[in-house]
């Protein structure tokens, strides 16, 4: 391939091999921040999931944390039921979300953003409140307690400490990055990125719209089910903060932070906020969130495309320059 | 000959607002046809009528004698049909190749392929750059459209069309907002397509008309109102009346 005339590929660049040894150097680096490193890689999950149909389809949405907490639900309750094998669990948690996702893509997908928007809020506001009455089931407001999980891989338990929680959870971010990152460079990635900059212009080019969102809406359910598995996993415990509003609305922060369309913008996004988080609360217990806020708009004026996109701009903007 | 796309008393209209008026017109097989009319004729309305992108109130369309009217756009393409629009509506974060690409991998169905990268589909890579080359826009295959010069994404609107490897091509003014020069450059580039893609074009110069098309629709208010040869439309007293004198006029 020469140089000109650049294809989506599937090959590793030097700085993504350097992000993911950094993740794997977190686990000796900081042994007693992993209960904090695993919450970061599961949220990056999360909104790596976030990423594939917003970033790449133009899908909005805030009620994205109803396939989280599908996910969770089902990870969870199959446990508290007697069903701690960690694996299986988790293919159920991505086949609640995927099956909340695909159920509720007929109207999700329907509109503008703002219409989306406001629907997809509202699917997230009955997910929550359809496990807010169901307390026989889901615990209610106490949550869903007793999650007992038995070994991975019939060898690791959970350990106090996080250290298989974050083995796990790096392990499974991993596979479902690579997962991602295949698809969005395949040509079905590719007719998703022309549906997000102009889906009116994509049936003329032969394209079924609809259908290829409900595909990636469909998918990226499942791998917010699956965030939310791991999250109930690793925890041992399923709130209905899973389901909430407040989830939706972070995650959106923590993409556009990370830089949206970029696949790594989620996972960076979801670090630097919950590391500020982290840090902010721990400095000012009571109003940290001004803080965090302040680190958000300075943010959006500083670095417009995200943390990610920003970085990755200025080098496509250099290529198309040296032409 | 025989006709690929071929029209029965076609129609559409917005309430009181007729657009176009029971409009039956036939494109040959590898013909090069132009559509012409003054502005509000109802020309661009009549390709969307075509191509799927508008319902119509009434009438029918056929493809290769099937009938299509209400086959959706995405399913005529697939059978042979593309179209540039007169406004540019590219997509600004891809490059050019990728552009073209896009338009070959649909074309090619892969666009259901979810897990090989782009860059494994080595034919649509061959296809893509071979019509990047064909339309002079080799030089910019890593530009990102957005920032692509007006007259090269005229061009760019060309090249995608024809990744879809159309049998029937419906180009909506594809010189509109280009200077002279480079409009008949778009043309030269339309002049080597193959015989046997069918060309319908809406044009406004009809330098360009006469000297590219074998065969000439006018339209006026939504209907149709002449259709011959270049040689018979410009002879046709109503044309010079109706079209050709106002635009000697204007």
């Amino acid at each position: 391939m020469s140089a000109a005339g650049r294809v989506p590929d599937a090959r590793w660049r030097p700085a993504e091999l350097v992000f993911w040894a950094a993740a794997v150097a977190v686990y000796f680096v900081f042994p007693h921040h992993l209960v904090l490193a695993s919450q970061i890689l599961i949220t990056g999950l999360f909104a790596l999931s976030l990423d594939l149909i917003l970033g790449y389809a133009g899908i909005v949405s805030l009620g994205h944390a109803a396939m989280f907490g599908s996910g969770a639900y089902a990870a969870g309750l199959l446990a508290h039921h007697g069903w701690g094998e960690p694996v299986s669990g988790l293919l159920a948690g991505g086949a609640a979300g995927a099956a909340l996702a695909f159920a509720t893509s007929f109207v999700a997908l329907r509109g503008g953003d703002l219409t989306r928007l406001m629907v997809t809020l509202g699917i997230g506001l009955m997910a929550y409140e359809v496990a807010n009455q169901a307390a026989s089931i889901t615990g209610g407001v106490d949550g869903l307690s007793d999650v007992a999980m038995g070994k991975l891989l019939g060898l690791f338990a959970f350990d106090l400490g996080g250290r298989t929680a974050y083995v796990y959870s790096l392990a499974v971010l991993f596979a479902v990055f690579c997962l991602s990152r295949r698809i969005v460079n395949s040509p079905f990635g590719l007719s998703l990125r022309g549906i997000r900059d102009r889906s009116a212009r994509m049936p003329a080019l032969g394209a079924p719209v609809s259908l290829r969102l409900t595909a990636v809406y469909t998918v990226a359910g499942g791998i917010a089910g699956i965030a939310g598995a791991l999250l109930a996993q690793t925890t041992q415990f399923v709130g209905l903060e899973t389901l909430g509003f407040s989830r939706s609305a972070d995650l959106l922060i923590m993409l556009v932070l990370g830089g949206a369309g970029w696949l790594y913008g989620g996972m960076v996004g979801a670090a630097a906020f919950l590391v500020a988080q982290d840090l902010l609360s721990g400095m000012n217990p009571v109003y940290w969130q001004f803080w965090l806020g302040l680190l958000l708009v300075l943010a959006v004026f500083f670095v417009p495309g995200g943390i990610v996109g920003t970085l990755a701009g200025a080098q496509l903007r250099r290529l198309e320059a040296r032409r | 000959m025989t006709a690929v796309l071929r029209t029965e008393k076609l129609s559409r209209s917005w309430g009181a607002l007729a657009a176009v008026r029971e409009v039956s017109f036939a494109l040959e097989a590898g013909a090069r046809h132009a559509l012409i009319g003054p502005n509000g004729a109802g020309k661009t309305t009549l390709v969307n009528l075509l191509t799927g992108a508008l319902s119509p109130s009434g009438g029918e369309v056929f493809l290769d004698g099937d009938r299509i009217t209400r086959v959706p756009q995405h399913v005529r393409v697939r059978r042979g049909m593309a179209r540039t629009f007169q406004i540019t509506a590219l997509f600004p974060n891809l490059t050019v190749l990728e552009t073209v690409l896009l338009a070959a991998c649909e074309q090619g169905g892969l666009c259901w392929s979810w897990l090989s990268p782009v860059a494994r589909h080595a034919r649509e890579i061959a296809e893509a750059r071979r019509i990047v080359r064909e339309l002079h826009l080799e030089d910019e295959m890593d530009v990102r459209t957005r920032i692509l010069p007006y007259g090269k994404q005229r061009l760019l609107e060309i090249a995608v069309a024809l990744a879809s490897r159309p049998r029937v091509l419906l180009l909506d003014e594809p010189a509109a907002g280009i200077p002279k020069s480079e409009s008949a450059e778009i043309f030269e580039v339309l002049a080597r397509l193959p015989k046997d893609v069918a060309i319908l074009f809406i044009e406004h110069d009809m330098d360009l008309v006469f000297r590219f098309a074998d065969r000439v629709t006018v339209l006026a208010a939504g209907s149709m109102l002449a259709e011959g040869t270049p040689a018979e439309i410009a002879a046709n007293a109503r044309v010079r009346e109706v079209y050709l004198g106002e635009a000697a006029h204007a």
